[in-house]
């Protein structure tokens, strides 16, 4: 037998035999793992719901925490919610990528520079102890210095008020573009509006805000070294609560006939 | 065979990391945190440990044309498996570590101790001897994250040690400390520590200068 062990049929048959065992190896791993993945991720996905929005206490589950939440799915360009599609099985990122579930941007409008958007998108409401909406959450997305930032931001029951911002995936420079995780940075958005007039105000500035301006109520501080990044969040902020984005919804949600 | 040996040679007599400057871009990224290092640490030790085994199982019918490719198929098996592993049942630290678990596969370490090792020595101490270069791996790692996390971010495992400035505190960070590079200057000098204590392991330089030519010489 070793007298051809380089010949071509050993080699054959040890790759090929290599091949069948690491194969069933690693899609057993991926199978029987899969369930403990998907809900390692579903519970990510909450986590940052609900940590934008100032509601998460690490002490509690967060499934416990998400009771209190109700998700919805919204036409965005009515601003209306949709009965006939199931919030659990909608997948917001390949509903954006579906031409027929989706519309493609002009450039001039589309300043978070993410070419298409979907027509659909979840909404997470929050209720209070009473029953009424305490708050609303909204995914957004757009594109910063290098990648693009995927978060959520929470506004009061006004439709509003900002009670929080927060981004679960990005690939901005830790330190600079990485500090919009930065929990001190985050609490800046915390009780500033979003429209004035009835037009998105609400953006990133360069630099410090300064607290005596008159638009000091819907300018947030620009992150030091990171005008890009900031001015990528600013767009994106900027584009979602606009009109090609929950502006039409959150017109209705004021109003009561969402 | 000396089971203590092959076990514990590599830790700091053989350390893979101090001594045969493989692994660094692993040691580099990861050390900025002792938990997320640990993972790692423990992920790599895994792997190479049992990567060896493997391998060193089947050496009698490893053709030596395809060898390479037989160890990068086993190594690259069990990196996706802990990686699936890491992703069911520590989703956080998984993504922390990101890129870098998918890394090991590349992780010269782990190859090295393939074709140097377990391709000659049977399953056995193969399998020491990657858990033994894991251990080295292992150690260097979670030196170079305590001293990061210590004085970058004034925590150990997550837990304030040295309150920060910016939280109250009198401690004021190194911010290099955060950052990759300062890992370099972390390992020159666990590098320079661990050789001035074994001095065996200062290399013989390969030439050496000469002196200058005397003026009257060259005339």
């Amino acid at each position: 037998m070793s007298s051809n062990k380089e010949g071509l049929s050993r080699v054959l048959t040890v790759a090929f035999a290599l091949c069948i065992v690491c194969s069933v190896v690693v899609s057993t791993a991926a199978v029987l793992l899969k369930p403990a993945q998907a809900v390692n991720k579903t519970r990510d996905l909450k986590r940052n719901i609900l940590m934008a929005a100032g509601l998460y206490d690490p002490a509690l589950t967060v499934e416990e925490q998400f009771e209190r939440v109700t998700t919805r799915v919204v036409d965005i360009e009515s601003g209306t919610y949709v009965g006939d599609v199931d919030p659990n099985g909608f997948d917001p990122r390949a509903a954006a990528k579906d031409p027929a579930r989706s519309r493609a941007l002009d450039p001039e409008e589309d300043v978070a520079k993410i070419l298409r958007r979907s027509d659909h998108a979840l909404v997470y409401l929050v209720n209070d102890e009473a029953g009424d909406l305490d708050k609303v959450i909204l995914p957004i997305h757009g594109y910063g210095l290098w990648s693009t930032l995927y978060g959520f931001v929470a506004l009061e029951s006004d439709a509003n008020t900002i009670a929080g911002l927060g981004f679960y995936e990005h690939g901005e420079t830790p330190g600079l573009g990485g500090e919009v995780d930065n929990p001190r940075w985050k609490a800046l958005w915390e009780g500033k509006r979003a429209y004035r007039d009835g037009q998105v105000a609400i953006n990133v500035a360069k630099g410090a805000v300064n607290p005596q301006s008159s638009g000091a109520n819907w300018q947030v501080d620009g992150l030091s070294g990171a005008t890009l990044t900031s001015r990528g969040v600013s767009n994106l902020v900027q584009f979602w609560l606009g009109a090609e984005g929950f502006q039409p919804y959150l017109t209705n949600l004021r109003g009561g006939d969402a | 065979m000396d089971i203590r040996e092959t076990l514990f040679k590599p830790v700091f007599r053989d350390n893979p990391i101090a001594l045969q400057i493989l692994g660094i871009c692993s040691a580099l990224a990861v050390t900025s945190s002792m938990q997320v290092s640990l993972v790692m640490a423990i992920a790599l030790t895994l792997v190479t440990a049992f990567s060896s085994f493997f391998i060193s199982t089947i050496r009698n019918y490893i053709p030596s044309s395809i060898r390479i490719i037989v160890q990068m198929t086993i190594i690259a098996s069990l990196v996706i498996v802990v990686d699936q592993i890491l992703k069911a049942v520590a989703y956080e630290i998984s993504k922390q570590l990101s890129v870098f678990v998918g890394l090991i596969i590349t992780n010269c370490i782990v190859m090295g101790r393939a074709e140097a090792y377990a391709m000659k020595n049977p399953p056995v101490p193969s399998f020491l001897d990657g858990l033994g270069n894991g251990l080295g791996y292992s150690f260097v790692l979670m030196v170079i994250a305590f001293i990061r996390e210590l004085f970058g971010s004034g925590k150990l495992f997550g837990v304030e040690v040295l309150p920060l400035v910016t939280e109250g505190g009198w401690y004021m960070p190194n911010g290099l400390l955060l950052l990759p590079p300062s890992a370099f200057f972390l390992i020159g000098l666990l590098i320079w520590a661990i050789r001035s204590w074994q001095k065996d392991q200062v290399e013989q330089p390969e030439f050496r200068i000469s002196q200058h030519t005397a003026v009257e010489e060259s005339a």
